[in-house]
């Protein structure tokens, strides 16, 4: 074990998959000798030569385009997209090209060799167009998966899970934790499944759910409401696409409450699914309407981000609202 | 000298402008339309087997054209594209390349897909859409891939395969680069040809794909076939520059422009791109010049939008004959034996058409499979409840209710 930041333990995940495949390939804006504008590929072009580890032009369709085709070809393709905002341009080729290359020939070919790494998420003053969660536009995509970590050891272990899987998976990081989440990492290799939640704590009066660097607001709320009395269950997605309703539906069972909490806005955000389908699982069992603690549906601000996010005083008051009905 | 902006360190004290069609490229002509080389033209070193199968390739597709439009419309299939006008184009092209090269097309290129030996019971089982389909019915008729023949399958939104064609070929490259120099260590064995229309060079994909090759040096054959239209609209009100070739230049890529009708031509440059592509590891771009002779597909209807002289003017320069008329003045032709086989192949066509057209449409499960590897537990949920809700009801969905188990 070895304390890492998140930043680490992603260099850590791309180092070994570079050591394990001789084609594999990581590329983007700035990635190259630079280590990327977060340094998550530092000191990786040095070690696997400039034919490996490079820039490419300023081109997310492009960078796209490109780790569809490198994929398509067999090697592992580590695309790099610098911030989740500027993805958009690639849009069509995440959407119709990565998530239907299986299926639209038959499984003549397959793009499973595509990880797509991009920062996501506000906390970083980064106003409009460093700071969106567009985790959203992908899950109602069949064919990818997304994958979001909340702390470094999930970070590593889900991204080589992302890495192996056979299937296009889009890793979102949270940028606000890159450095400010610090924790034992193992340097040598292992996974954590795919689809999968995970408790993190246990409790009998309402559940809490939500991924990423959301994770610390809900469990801030948990410490208050534990103050008021009342016993949060904590539960990460970890996985948005596919996710793991069974957990989540056996948690909401026993608590009978839930609430959900992510920073996107909440009109059509993932949160509103994952209330669809557990109302209907649970629906005899719940106590009280589904909570989402959102952000609202306005572009990512900036000098009024405090009021936009759903801090743990939002999730708090959800908390209250949901115990109070 | 450093030279940070990347330029041509050229210092002017002239205010001149350079003028958009400087250029003036030329277009590479060999055959004349009554078969003959042209002065000055020198045909490329070809055999009488690989001429041979150039042009059975280019007849098989205009008779299976020319059936399946007709099949179109009478209703038996939903739709269809023909390849009329640029069959040397597709043909030679891809003739000039290794067997297991990669082939990325955009829709028109059946001929490439047939002359890697793509059986006609495998067209008809793509355009019935029915269980044999490699791509399991679920694309609409055209759509045609292979893994086995190296030939992606086709995706219907244009210019995406650009930067993919980028992509699989720095793969191919991949395993030839020095680590340490970054040169070449040897001959690149296989490179990628990526056709695409001079329509679709309009998308941002065309842009990113042909820099991105350049810039990597990926051994692409950017293969642009300019027939004039892109469903309706005309190159003019398509772009102001000098075709798509001048855009080559534009990324530094080796171009080159030929007639798309003149098999020679198109044979003799496809070569040429290929060797310079695996001895440089860099990109080519290659215009073509041909006429689409048809509709864009069988839901257009040209009359409305180009005249009937402007028709008949290309109709006598058809890349077919003008090639056979070679192959006849070679002495490797025999018209009545010519002939003859056509007829052949017209039966062949209509008894495979009546054989695929009755087997059965794809099982209930290939719409569930290949979305991933293996079904997500959502999606299995969703299987099972469509399996019980057609066995509550199987008479409204017949092709499926009887084969669930």
């Amino acid at each position: 074990m070895a304390k890492m930041n998140m930043l680490h333990a992603i260099n850590s995940a791309l180092d070994i998959t570079m050591a394990e495949h001789p084609q594999a390939c990581i590329f983007g804006e700035d990635v190259g000798y630079f280590g990327g504008v977060f340094r998550a590929t530092s000191g990786l072009q040095e070690k696997y030569g400039k034919h490996r580890v490079f820039n490419t032009p300023l081109t997310e369709q492009g960078i796209l385009g490109f780790a569809n085709g490198l994929a398509a070809f067999g090697a592992p393709a580590l695309a790099e997209i610098q911030f989740a905002d500027y993805i958009f341009p690639a849009f069509d080729q995440i959407v119709n090209e990565s998530a239907k290359f299986r299926y639209r020939s038959g499984n003549e070919f397959n793009v499973g060799n595509l990880t797509v790494r991009t920062p996501y998420g506000g906390g970083i003053a980064g106003g409009l167009y460093h700071s969106q969660s567009p985790e959203a536009y992908f899950a109602h995509t069949p064919g990818l998966k997304i994958v979001v970590p909340r702390n470094p050891y999930q970070a590593k272990g889900l991204l080589r899970a992302a890495i192996k899987d056979d299937n296009p998976v889009i890793f979102f990081e949270p940028k606000r934790l890159y450095r400010a989440s610090v924790g034992e990492v193992p340097e040598e290799d292992y996974s954590i499944e795919l689809g999968k939640a995970e408790v993190i704590e246990e409790g009998s009066d309402i559940t809490l759910l939500a991924w990423g660097a959301q994770m610390e607001i809900i469990e801030q709320a948990a410490q208050k409401a534990a103050e008021a009395g009342i016993s949060c269950e904590i539960i990460d997605l970890r996985s948005i696409l596919p996710w793991d309703v069974e957990t989540v539906a056996k948690s909401v069972i026993k608590t009978g409450r839930l609430v959900v909490s992510h920073e996107a806005p909440i009109t059509n955000g993932f949160g509103a699914e994952i209330a669809a389908t557990i109302q209907k699982e649970c629906f005899l069992h719940l106590e009280s309407p589904i909570e989402r603690v959102c952000g609202l549906d306005t572009p990512y601000p900036l000098a009024l981000e405090k009021e936009y996010v759903p801090d743990a005083l939002k999730v708090f008051a959800a908390i209250k609202r949901s115990m109070e009905f | 000298m450093t030279n940070p902006n990347n330029i041509s360190l050229n210092i002017s004290h002239a205010l001149e402008f350079i003028d958009g069609h400087a250029l003036n490229i030329p277009t590479l002509k060999i055959l004349s339309d009554q078969g003959d080389v042209l002065d000055g033209a020198t045909a490329p070193e070809i055999d009488k087997e690989t001429a041979l199968r150039i042009y059975s390739t280019m007849r098989f597709i205009r008779l299976l054209d020319e059936r399946m439009q007709g099949a179109q419309r009478q209703g038996r299939i939903s739709f269809y594209m023909q390849c009329l006008g640029e069959e040397a184009a597709v043909t030679a092209s891809a003739a000039a390349l290794k067997e297991d090269d990669m082939i990325m097309a955009q829709y028109r290129e059946q001929a490439a897909i047939h002359y890697r030996g793509f059986s006609l019971e495998e067209f008809m089982n793509q355009l019935f859409s029915n269980e044999k389909d490699l791509g399991k019915g679920r694309q609409m008729p055209v759509h045609y891939g292979s893994k086995a023949l190296h030939y992606l399958t086709i995706s219907s939104p244009l210019g995406t395969q650009i930067p993919q064609a980028t992509g699989y070929a720095y793969g191919q490259k991949l395993k030839h680069i020095d680590k340490e120099t970054g040169e070449l260590t040897s001959e690149i064995e296989n490179v990628t040809i990526c056709y695409f229309g001079e329509g679709a060079a309009s998308e941002g994909d065309f842009h990113a794909g042909l820099n991105m090759a350049a810039v990597h040096g990926s051994p692409v054959i950017f293969y642009a076939r300019n027939n004039g239209y892109a469903i309706s609209t005309p190159a003019d009100e398509q772009f102001k520059g000098d075709g798509i070739a001048a855009r080559g230049v534009g990324y530094g890529i080796k171009t080159i422009r030929v007639d798309g009708a003149d098999a020679l031509a198109v044979y003799a440059a496809t070569q040429a791109a290929r060797k310079i592509a695996v001895e440089n590891g860099e990109p080519v771009m290659i215009e073509s010049i041909a006429y689409r002779l048809g509709a864009h597909s069988t839901s257009d209807d040209p009359s409305g939008y180009r005249t009937k002289d402007e028709e008949a003017e290309f109709k006598n320069s058809c890349p077919v004959n003008r090639f056979k008329q070679w192959l006849l003045k070679q002495d490797w032709l025999d018209e009545a034996q010519d002939d003859l086989e056509k007829e052949k192949i017209r039966e062949d066509i209509l008894a495979a058409l009546k054989v695929a057209e009755k087997v059965q449409k794809p099982a209930l499960e290939d719409l569930v499979s290949d979305v991933y590897d293996t079904p997500i537990p959502s999606l299995q949920k969703q299987y099972e409840e469509l399996k019980a809700h057609i066995k509550t009801y199987p008479d409204a969905y017949p092709v499926t209710a009887g084969r669930i188990k």
